[in-house]
Order: C-alpha cells, then structure tokens, then sequence
C-alpha cells in the first residue's frame, strides 16, 4: 500500500485531470437540447401560438440569449442541482431521474456481478489450460458474450422462461407493476432475467481479459520460480489470482459503468423502470430537458466510476506508477 | 583447419531465398489458412450476396401483406420462415433487411475509419498543442459508455436512417482517432522517419510513404473489430424505433414489431435477432482472423 499522503496528491491530480472532461461531458448534454430539429419550444406551445406568445416563452426560458450565455445559465444551475421540469410531467427532472437510478444501479450491479463470477471463471479456465477443449469452449462462449444481441437475448430468455416454461414474469420490477425493486423473494423474481440478460456482454469482456492476464502471468519467470521451488500447484494459483486481480476488478468496475450507461435496451424489453425506460419516454415524447438531464446524470456517473477505480486501483497495485 | 573448411564445402546449397511476396499478400496467405476466419468470411459474403441480390434470391415480395394469413409458424407450406404479424413473408424480410441492417453497420464504421484516421494522424504527426486540443476533446466523447451516447444522439436528432448513422460515426470517430494518434506518435519518432526527415522529405512525402504505410494496417483492424459493435447497436436503435422506420425491412424494428407475438410465434419473432447475432459472431471472428494474419497485437 502506498503513503497516504502520495495517494492524497494522486488522487487530487486525477480530479484536477477530471474536471475539463465533466465541463466537455456538460458541453454536450447542453448541446443535445439545440441539435435537435425544430423550435425546443414546439413540444410546450401549441401549434397556434401568436408570435407574442412565442418570444414570451422563448425569454422565459432563456432562449433569447446567445448561446455561451445559455450555457453558463444553465450549467450554474446544473451545479445547484436544478436539472429544469421534464416537459411530459411537469416535474422535476433532478427527483425524476433520481427515482430511475435506484433501479438501474440494481440491475445493473446484480449483472456485474453475475458476469465477474462466470467471466472470471471462463477466463481463469481458459487461461489455466491454453490450447486445450476447455480452453477453445471457454473462448468461445467470451466470443458469444461479446456478439449477441442482449436486447434480442432478451426476448428469447422470456420467450423460454416466461412464455414457454412460466417460470418468471416476462416484465416489471415487481407485482403489480411496482416503481420501486426491493431485495424480498417476489421481487428477486422479477430481476433474474434481466439480470442474466445484461451480465452476458461483462462476462464476455472480463473472459477475455482474465484470459489474456491468467496466459500472461503463467508465462512469467517468478511462476517457474515458484514451481521449481517445489510450491504445490494451489499455491501457484494463489499467485496468478492476486497478480490478476486489480486488473480483474478495474474491468469489472468499468464494466458496470458500461452497463448503467448502456441499460436502455435492456431495460426496454423488460420494462425496467430505471433510467433506461425513463430515456425511452423522453426519447418518445420530445421531452428534451428530460433527455439531457438523464444522460448528463449517467455521464457524470460513468466519469466518476473511472475515476474510483482509477484511483483504487493504483492505491491496491504498487505496480503502477503514480504519475 | 583444412578440416572445417571441408565441413563447410559439403553444406549442401540451400534453395535461394524467394522473393517477397509483399505484405498483405502475406496477410491473405495466413487468413486462408484460418479455418475460423474463412468460414466467418462466407457467411459474411452469403449474407451479404443475399441482400444485394435480394430481388432474385427473395421468393415473395418484402412488403405484401396478408391479413388472412398472419403470423404462419416457420415451415409453413407457403411461408418457409413464417410470417409477420401482418402476413409478409419472412425468409424474404429477413433478406431484403440485410440491404439496411448492413447498411446501418457498415456505413458508421466506413466514416469513423475514415473520419478518426485522418483526425489521429493529424494529431499524431502534428504533436505539440494541437494534438492535445485534439486528444482532449476526444477525452469527453470517452465519459459516454458507447450506448448511451448513440442513443443520447439518435433520440435528440430524431429517427430515421441518416441520423442513426450520423450518430454511430460520431460514437465511433473518437475511438478510431484515439487509436491512430498512438500509433502515428509511435510512428512518428522512429529512426527511418528522423533519417526522412534529415535527407529533406517534407511532411507530406513522409506521412504518405512513412506514416501512411505503417499506420493504416492497425487502424484498420481496429476499425473492423468495431463493425460487430455498430450492427449491434443500428439494429438496436431500429428496434428503439430510432432507426429504420416501418414498413422497411430491416432485422432491428422487425424484431421489434414482432415483439408482441411472442406468445403465438415465439420462432419466428426471434428470428431477426439470429441474423443480427450471426452476422455480428461472423465479423468479430473474421477481425479476430485478421488480426492474428496482420500480427497487430
């Protein structure tokens, strides 16, 4: 373990490194709003609003300012936590998304988690046993991780399990079509399957790279070292696992990160209501500030993931160098 | 003495050294003799022949409906793969969608390669400030999981085919870039480039015979290891309905208006999704091939 005190400048470093790429990310969202064709404002005025009517609204939302200004106004805002009103609910987008994360982080932690315990294990066999029958059947299921179509993997998953054999409910996040997954018995039901869905692209991922690690620490000399030393073949073992893991885990941790980012499918097959189905209904209703608040909110998710595991990972591994 | 001389007088004559027969002529040599690789690369062209030649290879016509005979079971007399769920045969669907699906792949892939190629080697050769306004800028593209920004970008444009694709080259164009900056900064300090430079090669004679020559191969490879990603994500955009718009035949939003008749045609509504699976597995192992044949780590 490194010195406190050297991790302290590291990690101040990165957030250093970090901040023009959360202003970039922020730059971004806000521009979604104006790529879009048409007047942002066509979704709240109706068709036969007078030209009076139109400007009112069009400075009531800052819309007459130029668009530095607009920015600056609104990443201010951004920084209080004020995301604006979804334009379909009226509410606030901040407690709208919120509400949505909770369940997108469920899911999509149940399926890291899934896809590290089998990806680690196809890796480790594949890697352990090169060139071998289990080797080329491990690659191959890390190859079909990699390719399937998650969002046709799950119509099939519910077309066997729902539809076919009645074992799990097709859609939902609980019994009568609750909003909100709780860790009981019924519930669990309901996330098996997009759990299993999900945790397929991870597990391909983290196959091949615990593979590539596993081929490449065995080749090493400490590890002839150790076995020329007379160490039993799980004492090597012991080291290939604490060698690989910190690699191992920063994957998984980006991992994640990719499947919060990456639900919307998912969670649109199986009616997820997490920030997936939520982006969905913005997509579909015009609803721009609804938009653009979630994929800010998941962006900056996604950067703060990279950062932790950045940080963490140099903190556990004295092999990489803090720079 | 005497002695090894003779020893060496009665080595037999090695053949004379073939003449090279060029790198990718190498490359080609190496990716027949992959057997994974030759045959991911038929299925490819099968796939890709059928949608071409769709209107001789098609046995109905894509869009004709029939109320009388919906959602058929695959095997049907009529209907080889089945029906929709509006009575269009679906062998022939499944055919004319590879014309879009292909299309909607490819074509962002096409663009990043050539879009991030040019942008990396800029910033590559170029170096000093530009290439970290370049690299910066690619930075933030990086804080969006691929997802999320195809459909961030996609569902601000609106549907339709030019915007999915518009919106893939953009989620592809930083990672492309990314690749060809390192490899051109490698490139770039290399001792054959330095004596180019000192011999009075300008910058255009050495990016076209030094950098060109050197980069272009991993580039591409990197480019096509993305194509499985982009047929994955264009079909997931139709299937979003942010894509191809009905009545199009195109395997994403075929998957998805078929999606409700799970529970009468199980079959036949998952079929779009096999073909996106295969022609995805297919060119995930043909890059895998290359790669291997190129010897790009």
């Amino acid at each position: 373990m490194a010195s406190l005190h050297a991790m302290l400048i590291y990690t101040l470093k990165r957030l250093l490194y970090v901040t023009p790429v959360v202003i970039g990310v922020s730059i971004i969202c806000f521009l979604l709003v104006h790529i879009a064709p048409g007047d942002p404002l066509s979704a709240v005025l109706p068709a036969d609003a007078t030209q009076e009517l139109v400007d009112q609204m069009r400075a009531a939302y800052g819309f007459d300012k130029p668009l530095p200004v607009q920015y600056a106004l609104w990443f201010w805002k951004v920084l209080h936590g004020d995301l604006g009103t979804s334009i379909a609910t009226g509410r606030s987008v901040a407690s709208e998304v919120m509400r949505a994360v909770g369940n997108t982080l469920i899911l999509a932690t149940v399926a890291t988690v899934i896809g590290f315990t089998f990806g680690t294990f196809f890796g480790f066999v594949a890697g352990y046993f090169r060139g071998s029958p289990l080797d080329k059947v491990a690659s191959l299921v890390s190859v079909l991780g990699v390719s399937v179509p998650h969002y046709w993997l799950g119509m099939v998953l519910v077309i066997i399990f729902s539809v076919e054999l009645n074992w799990l409910p097709p859609t939902g996040a609980g019994p009568d079509g609750s909003a909100a997954w709780r860790p009981d018995a019924e519930h669990l039901r309901y996330i098996i399957l997009p759990a299993i869905t999900m945790s397929v692209i991870p597990m391909g991922v983290i196959a091949r790279t615990v593979r590539a690690l596993v081929a490449d620490i065995l080749d090493q000399e400490f590890v002839h070292a150790l076995r020329a030393k007379g160490l039993r073949e799980f004492g090597v073992f012991r080291h290939v696992v604490t060698n690989a893991a910190p690699t191992a885990l920063a994957v998984m941790g980006l991992q994640l990160g990719y499947l919060l980012g990456g639900s919307i499918l998912v969670e649109t097959v199986f009616s997820w209501p997490g920030t997936g189905f939520l982006l969905n209904a913005a997509i579909f209703q015009r609803d721009l500030p609804l938009l653009q608040g979630t994929i800010l909110v998941l962006a900056l998710f996604f950067v703060a993931l990279n950062l932790t595991v950045d940080v963490v990972q140099t903190g556990l591994d004295p092999r990489i160098k803090r720079t | 003495m005497a002695a090894i001389t003779d020893i060496g007088l009665d080595v037999p004559r090695l053949p004379a050294p073939r003449v090279g027969r060029g790198y990718w002529a190498g490359v080609g040599r190496r990716l027949l003799r992959d057997p994974v690789a030759v045959a991911a690369a038929i299925v490819i062209l099968a796939i890709v022949l059928a949608a071409v030649f769709a209107p001789w290879v098609a046995p109905a016509d894509p869009y004709r409906a029939s109320m009388l005979r919906r959602l058929r079971p695959v095997g049907d007399a009529l209907y080889p793969l089945g029906s929709d769920e509006l009575g269009r045969d679906m062998l022939s669907r499944i055919i004319y969608g590879g014309r879009l699906s292909l299309l909607m792949g490819l074509l962002p892939v096409a663009f990043a390669f050539i879009a991030g190629s040019t942008i990396g080697i800029l910033a590559g050769f170029v170096g000093g400030r530009v290439n970290t306004a370049i690299m910066r800028t690619v930075d933030v593209f990086f804080a969006f999981p691929s997802v999320l920004l195809a459909i961030a970008l996609s569902g601000a444009l609106g549907a339709g085919i030019i915007n999915a694709i518009a919106s893939l080259t953009v989620v592809f164009t930083p990672q492309v870039t990314r690749i060809a900056e390192s490899v051109t900064t490698q490139i770039r300090t290399r001792d054959y480039v330095e004596a180019a430079r000192a011999s009075g090669a300008g910058p255009l004679a050495i990016i076209r015979v030094h950098v060109l020559g050197n980069v272009l191969g991993p580039i591409f490879v990197y480019a096509t290891s993305l194509i499985s990603v982009s047929m994955i994500l264009a079909s997931g955009l139709s299937f979003l309905g942010l894509g191809s718009k009905p009545p199009e035949p195109e395997w994403g939003l075929m998957l998805n208006t078929l999606r409700t008749a799970i529970y009468v045609q199980p079959m036949v509504a998952a079929l779009p999704g096999v073909m996106i699976f295969i022609t995805s597995i297919s060119f995930n192992l043909l890059s895998d091939g290359l790669r291997s044949a190129m010897e790009v780590k």
